[in-house]
């Protein structure tokens, strides 16, 4: 028993070592679980309050870019308007729809939350966003996020006043994509090498594809159908397999994000719902 | 100043230099990632007991993680680090030796050629570390071998700017 413990007395500042860098290793790889717990909340609105004054300085270098980024968005969306179109028949009366589609909630699939960017990286492997918005203000995890010029990605983590993003450019993304031309779909993943390419899998050969397609998430993902992801750059066949491998550039640039709309699915708890009992079923 | 109050200082502005300047560099290569943060370990004075700057150096990767997201990852490679710093000034430095006398590691104290040792060794060893766990996640051997380099060529430089930047100009100590 002495023995041990002059062994212990001898070695205390190794087994002390030891002991600090299991800590460590559990923390990284329990992540996950890990960034639930209270004190990484805490910390999140500490390093987001010196983020914001941050960009606040930020912010004003790229007034310019978002202004340009806005107007084209309000653009695109103010040539979509009813009044831009001739109606198809001869009638000149334009005759608005009866059923108030956007006052009756119950039709309604998803609902945009404005947020600032306040924090940002995307030179790491695994990328992540800080927005000035948390769960006060209506957000949630699992919620899309997406930019007026693309997708974004997905909050993992919310605290009162801030949410955290994981950007499509982390190792771990995925996200359900389609071809605006042919509708085929496939998934877009991040192979951490360079922010501005993204690989496209699983599109099949008798799509036919091109160079300079557009690329848009799908029906079957958490964001809103028909969002821009990118345009398709490079192809390569899989050898042997009936699949091309796209490279996509992405459509949003991260390296000057300032707005960004959360989206909450309404319809999302019932459509889990009913695939879970769906999936007990079998 | 007094030592507690100077290394608080740059305790601080190590930390928001990397996340907000350094981090912020639109990558050159997906190998390059300019790490200069863990200089302030390196920077630590030279009689601080063994068991405080591993203390020390767990809390300061972890605030750093604490910025990027990544609990514990950065706090691993820096306790390494602070752990064996005290080693390599063993090795670098003899007990008789001069450089003892003075306050911090530094060129002025321990000499152009071991300080580049000193810096180049632990420099390895924290990009080594931190790469390795990384690559736990995503494996891939050329990447690892790379990174591993290139990243350590970019902080030695770093770290060698800084020094010439702010040359530290080291007092004597004496018993009087």
């Amino acid at each position: 028993m002495r023995n041990v413990f002059i062994f212990i007395r001898r070695y205390f500042n190794f087994l002390f070592f030891i002991i600090i860098q299991v800590f460590s290793l559990y923390m990284l790889f329990h992540y996950n679980k890990f960034h639930e717990a209270a004190f990484m909340d805490v910390a999140g609105e500490i390093t987001g309050k010196i983020s914001k004054q941050y960009n606040s300085v930020e912010y004003y270098f790229q007034l310019k870019k978002t202004n340009e980024q806005l107007l084209e968005e309000n653009l695109r969306l103010r040539n979509k308007l009813k009044e831009d179109f001739l109606p198809t028949d001869t009638a000149t009366e334009l005759v608005l729809d009866s059923i108030r589609v956007d006052s009756l909630e119950i039709y309604r699939r998803y609902l945009y939350f404005p947020a600032k960017v306040i924090n940002n990286s995307v030179t790491s492997q695994t990328n992540y966003l800080t927005i000035s918005r948390g769960s006060n203000q209506g957000l949630s995890k699992d919620m899309a996020v997406v930019s007026p010029t693309g997708i974004i990605g997905t909050i993992v983590n919310v605290s009162p006043n801030m949410a955290i993003v994981m950007s499509i450019l982390h190792r771990q993304s995925r996200v359900s994509a389609s071809l605006l031309n042919s509708g085929e779909t496939g998934s877009i993943e991040w192979d951490g090498e360079d922010p501005q390419v993204l690989t496209f899998r699983n599109i099949p050969r008798s799509a036919h594809p091109k160079i300079g397609d557009t690329v848009v998430t799908s029906r079957y993902s958490t964001f809103p159908p028909g969002q821009p992801i990118g345009t398709i750059v490079n192809m390569e066949q899989q050898g042997g397999s009936n699949f091309y491998v796209l490279k996509v550039k992405p459509s949003t640039n991260f390296f000057n994000i300032q707005f960004v709309y959360a989206v909450r699915n309404l319809q999302k708890e019932e459509q889990d719902a009913l695939e879970k009992i769906a999936n007990k079923q079998e | 100043m007094s030592d507690l109050l100077k290394n608080i200082t740059r305790f601080i502005i190590f930390i928001l230099f990397q996340v907000f300047i350094l981090n912020k560099i639109p990558p050159l290569h997906q190998f390059i990632t300019p790490y200069l943060y863990f200089l302030f370990i390196l920077w630590l004075p030279f009689r601080i007991p063994r068991f405080s700057l591993t203390i020390v150096g767990f809390f300061f990767g972890l605030c750093f993680d604490f910025f990027t997201k990544t609990p514990g990852l950065h706090a691993a490679a820096c306790t390494l680090i602070a752990y064996l710093r005290p080693f390599m000034i063993n090795v670098l430095l003899s007990k008789e030796d001069a450089g003892f006398n003075y306050v911090d590691p530094a060129p002025s104290s321990m000499g152009w050629s071991s300080y580049s040792v000193y810096v180049l060794v632990l420099a390895f060893v924290h990009n080594v570390y931190l790469v390795f766990l990384e690559w736990l996640q995503f494996a891939n051997f050329w990447y690892f071998l790379g990174k591993v380099i290139a990243t350590t060529g970019v902080s030695f430089l770093l770290i060698m700017i800084t020094d010439v930047l702010f040359y530290r100009k080291q007092k004597f100590r004496t018993n009087i």
